[in-house]
């Protein structure tokens, strides 16, 4: 019988949920790494029981673990993260050009064929590679050569918190940087380019079209069709059918367009959830109700889902590496919250529960389907 | 032998006790001991100074005979009773909460 591993990374620690295909009964094992943020846990396609976490501290620094069974064990691996040659320098708050720092890792992204390689998506916005398990780690430095000078950070950091690995062309990559924008290579991170046209940010930027500089918060993609993307940007819900070569907004009947995570159904490319959040400056649903959104047509027409969710007095936040699906038939839901709650719903998101109600704040939800 | 005693989260990150010994070859400094350490446990590496720069990192401390050594340069030598074994080097993680 199948089973999920649901990998969730808090403020305090790991934390392993898993249960059976019914998703009834969970057994939580944790805290891993107690006391460390995880800022991302995830598991390799290719052998679901070979593990990676982004474990660090402000007093510590940086480490990334490995597991090779399942999360029962880990090993502290390679954490040296130099920026390719001079670092360069980007955007500061002043005006000022600051110079590339290391600060931590928000992404780890196993590759879909090769348990040994890894990408690393980290702060001050860079892309890394490992291709031996972790031990050794290579920054992708096109990238920073987009405009690298003009990235300013923003308020959580200038992070690459999002990449996307196209399933039917090994050389293709999207990856998304907070207050930077989202970004494409197709010959396998050696070269850039900036997929924002038809983004708009009248409020956040000078030139609302601008090339580089829109803070997108979350990107998703269906294997199945890897050219049709969606985004949660900081304001407006967004699709792409052009690999993000151009972007329509379909936020359509959203309470509101802002919010973090954004993720599409296992078995229907067209079905996309998104959790709206108030606004930039009140992280917390709308009227105190806690409400997944879901668009059975790829956007624009979205229904409210709040069975089993608390409908009153609920102003948690849901960050953006938080929320995610298994691939059982019927789709898993999942999603973790600021408050410690992690929420699931295994029937596509028309009812949920509570699997854990008090873990420490919930950065990161990631989703394996066990056979 | 030198004896140092790690932070909490350090010694479970090594799988050591409150305290380890080290042998020196050549001058004790302060270098030469953080150097010991990052090379019996790799796993160390980066998290008491920046592994790029080689800056001790801002919120750990070097403690040792009731004195702050945090800003010493690496080739201070390390107080007498740290040497002879009668005092530890402490490392610590600095007081960062709020």
């Amino acid at each position: 019988m199948s089973r999920v591993r649901v990998l969730v990374g808090t403020r305090k620690g790991a934390f392993i949920l898993t249960s059976n295909a019914k998703r009834k009964r969970w057994q939580v094992s944790g805290p891993h790494f107690a006391g460390w943020e995880i800022y991302h846990m995830n598991g390799s396609p290719a052998d679901p029981d070979r593990l990676y976490a982004s474990q660090s501290t402000g007093w510590f620094g940086q480490l990334i673990q490995r597991s090779n069974d399942g999360g029962q064990t880990w090993e502290a691996v390679g954490n040296k993260f130099a920026y390719d040659g001079v670092p360069g320098t980007h955007q500061w708050y002043d005006g000022t050009q600051h110079p590339w720092e290391f600060k931590r890792v928000w992404r780890l992204e196993p590759s879909l064929t090769d348990p040994d390689t890894v990408y690393a998506g980290v702060e001050d916005a860079a892309l890394f590679r490992s291709s031996d398990g972790g031990q050794t780690w290579q920054e992708l430095p096109g990238l920073r050569d987009v405009k690298g000078h003009l990235w300013q950070p923003g308020a959580g950091g200038m992070c690459l918190h999002t990449i996307l690995l196209d399933p039917s062309d090994p050389r293709r990559i999207f990856v998304a940087i907070s207050a930077a924008g989202a970004f494409r290579t197709d010959d396998g991170g050696e070269t850039w380019r900036p997929i924002n046209r038809g983004l708009k940010s009248p409020y956040e930027l000078p030139d609302p079209d601008a090339e580089v500089g829109h803070c997108v918060h979350n990107l998703a993609m269906h294997p199945s069709r890897p050219g049709v993307l969606f985004m949660q940007k900081h304001w407006d819900v967004m699709r792409s059918d052009d690999a993000g070569d151009s972007w329509n907004e379909v936020s359509g009947n959203l309470p509101t367009d802002f919010g973090f995570p954004i993720a599409v159904h296992a078995h229907e490319p067209e079905t996309v959830y998104v959790v709206p959040i108030k606004s930039d400056s009140e992280h917390y649903p709308p009227d105190g109700k806690l409400r997944v959104y879901r668009s059975r047509s790829g956007g624009n027409e979205w229904e409210a889902l709040a069975k089993g969710l608390p409908q009153s007095d609920c102003y948690v936040n849901v960050l953006r590496s938080a929320l995610a699906v298994d691939s059982l038939d019927a789709c898993g839901v999942y999603f973790g919250t600021t408050g410690g709650q992690v929420y699931a719903s295994p029937d596509g998101g028309d009812s949920w529960t509570a699997i854990v109600r008090d873990l420490p704040p919930v950065l990161s939800v990631e989703v394996q389907t066990l056979p | 032998m030198i004896r140092v005693a790690l932070p909490h989260h350090l010694r479970t990150l090594a799988g050591v006790g409150k305290e380890v010994e080290f042998q020196v070859d050549g001058p004790p400094t302060l270098g030469a001991v953080l150097d010991a350490v990052e090379a019996r446990f790799p796993m160390l590496r980066g998290t008491i100074r920046d592994q790029v720069t080689g800056q001790r990192r801002p919120f750990i401390r070097f403690f040792a005979c009731g004195q702050d050594l945090s800003h010493a340069p690496l080739d201070a030598v390390l107080p007498d009773p740290v040497v002879q074994g009668a005092e530890p080097f402490r490392i610590v993680g600095a007081m960062a909460g709020g």
